[in-house]
């Protein structure tokens, strides 16, 4: 799936990574059957930012639609990546948990509701500290309950990529799809440079940090699930496929011996070459071992 | 940030279970036990400072790739264990300075190895194990993330040692691009930025501030005073909801989070609407 479209076609992709968190949410759906909750007309907005003199917006950057893929019930959250780095305040996290719990109710009641979860984010907004880490702990309460009942599918594009605790929740998910624009990782590599030092991470060595965040990296460990183009088919039929496969019997974030015995096996006394990890953790042996 | 991180840990560690040291074949840095709290046997969990661990960036009581894979494996083993017997309760003991920050840690993929983790405990949760966090030291970022934030009931010391946080002072202050005097002035304003465990107890995500007179050094008194407040914690956790709502419908969150309140009701309402 990842290379058909280069080559000719490469000029008539229609870029996904171009398109807002709304567009982007539309695009996924079964047309004409989407519809926006808590749109930026009802103007729910964050109440901290304003009093710090930052201006908040009136969807606060994250945007829910509910309507059908592939036939099937389904919610999309998509965080906007251009507001605040797409953090996690208050406001979007509560839209996030409280969509995924209705998705839960419903398919608790005999309609399978799937939910997709756009992620271009940094992790916790700081302006909301406290409530924003507690919104992720709830949201990942939320995607446990909900991948029980129905498939919770994380997607990250780019280019913003998926950053902090809400790593965490594409970790939980049932699926992960990315481009090889996007990356995926608890610590950015500025966070770490600051923390650590520069011998630890150069965070301007974008080959590295591609290397180690990157969509293909991450595919080609087995840690998501789909590599895709930046083409708006491509991207949607993927999401389509894995609404239609359901929820695995078994959880990536489930699979704890299989991982924790991989950790031990590492030579933890250098640096490796992230390609090194890529005969070690191959893709087939993630999503097919067992706990 | 203390020097200190990790002491409370393991003192809090060996007052409740009497035990300080890992179970065999785990890393040092993760301290699990089974103990007795009230009348039946609790799961006991810490992560605490290993200077010898063999991951470098994960040696100073952070929660990195072993700590958060150790901490899985015990509570899974806890879940399989009690599949059709009574649930017994575990305890997270959170004194964890963050998560690891490393390029090692980032390469083999800590963010599955934290979610792991969190899943763990959910999952424990979830099966009906009462799951109660006590915060004795800090619990920041994403170390609590993964050992801590996922639990029915937590408790946290009402004591200036305590601190539950996004992001360390200093990093939160080089982020936002302010002074760390100013981020201490704006946490006087809003709460959720506070560092202060009193201002966070308001947020209404806490079961219970606990005063004892000396963490560091508990007394018998002290000592049992948690205990006995741990029990009643598990108690609490057993008589509600396996989930997380208990966070939003307390009277904190009442006053505090408003947003999220309103958000909640609207969404609801909305979703109904053909």
């Amino acid at each position: 799936m990842t290379n058909k479209r280069y080559g000719a076609n490469f000029i008539y992709r229609q870029s996904f990574i171009e398109l807002d968190a709304r567009e982007r949410a539309t695009a996924l759906f079964d047309a004409g059957t989407a519809r926006e909750l808590l749109g930026p007309f009802d103007r729910v907005e964050s109440p901290w930012l304003a009093m710090q003199g930052v201006t908040p917006q009136e969807d606060d950057g994250c945007v829910v639609m509910k309507g059908k893929i592939a036939g099937q019930a389904s919610v999309v959250v998509a965080l906007e990546g251009a507001f605040q780095g797409g953090s996690m305040g208050e406001v979007s996290g509560e839209k996030m948990t409280a969509a995924l719990d209705l998705a839960y109710a419903d398919s608790k009641k005999g309609t399978p509701t799937s939910a997709v979860i756009l992620l271009e984010t940094g992790g916790v907004r700081l302006q909301e500290a406290n409530l924003g880490l507690a919104a992720i702990a709830e949201l990942m309460g939320s995607v446990l309950l909900l991948r029980k009942h129905a498939p919770v599918i994380c997607l990250t594009a780019g280019t913003v990529g998926c950053f902090g605790g809400m790593s965490l929740v594409a970790g939980l998910a049932s699926y992960v799809v990315m481009t090889r624009e996007a990356r995926l990782g608890l610590n950015g590599p500025e966070v770490i440079e600051q923390e650590n030092g520069i011998d630890e991470f150069d965070s301007s060595d974008h080959a590295l940090v591609w290397a180690i965040d990157g969509g293909e990296q991450r595919y080609a460990t087995g840690l998501v699930d789909a590599l895709v183009e930046d083409d708006t088919p491509q991207v949607v039929e993927a999401i389509r496929k894995f609404v239609e496969k359901g929820a695995p019997a078994v959880h990536r974030s489930s699979q704890v011996d299989l991982y924790r015995s991989r950790i031990g096996a590492l030579d933890t006394s250098r640096q490796w070459d992230p390609k090194e990890l890529r005969t070690l953790w191959t893709a087939k042996s993630a999503t097919e071992g067992k706990q | 940030m203390s020097e200190f991180t990790g002491v409370r840990g393991t003192v809090w560690f060996r007052a409740l279970t009497g035990q300080s040291s890992p179970m065999p074949g785990d890393p040092k840095s993760v301290l699990t036990s089974d103990a007795l709290i009230g009348k039946e046997q609790g799961l006991f969990l810490c992560v605490v400072p290993d200077p010898h661990g063999r991951f470098p960036c994960a040696r100073h009581g952070e929660v990195g790739l072993e700590e958060a894979y150790t901490l899985a494996t015990r509570i899974r083993q806890l879940i399989d264990e009690s599949k059709d017997t009574i649930k017994r309760p575990i305890v997270a003991i959170v004194d964890a300075k963050s998560q690891a920050y490393g390029r090692r840690e980032e390469t083999a993929a800590i963010f599955l190895a934290a979610a792991a983790a969190a899943d763990a405990y959910g999952s424990a949760r979830l099966a009906g194990h009462p799951v109660i966090t006590l915060v004795v030291g800090q619990a920041l970022s994403g170390g609590f993330l993964i050992h801590g934030y996922q639990a029915n009931r937590i408790l946290a010391f009402d004591d200036g040692g305590v601190m539950i946080h996004a992001m360390h002072k200093e990093a939160a202050a080089r982020v936002t691009q302010r002074s760390v005097a100013e981020l201490e002035k704006l946490g006087k304003k809003i709460v959720p930025m506070s560092y202060d465990i009193r201002d966070y107890a308001k947020l209404g995500l806490l079961y219970k501030l606990l005063h004892v007179e000396n963490p560091e050094k508990p007394s018998v008194e002290d000592v049992q005073k948690v205990k006995d407040e741990l029990v009643e914690a598990i108690a609490d956790a057993r008589s509600g909801p396996h989930d997380l709502r208990n966070r939003l419908e307390s009277k904190g969150a009442l006053e505090m989070r408003k947003g999220s309140l309103l958000v909640r009701s609207k969404l609801e309402a909305q979703w109904a609407e053909k």
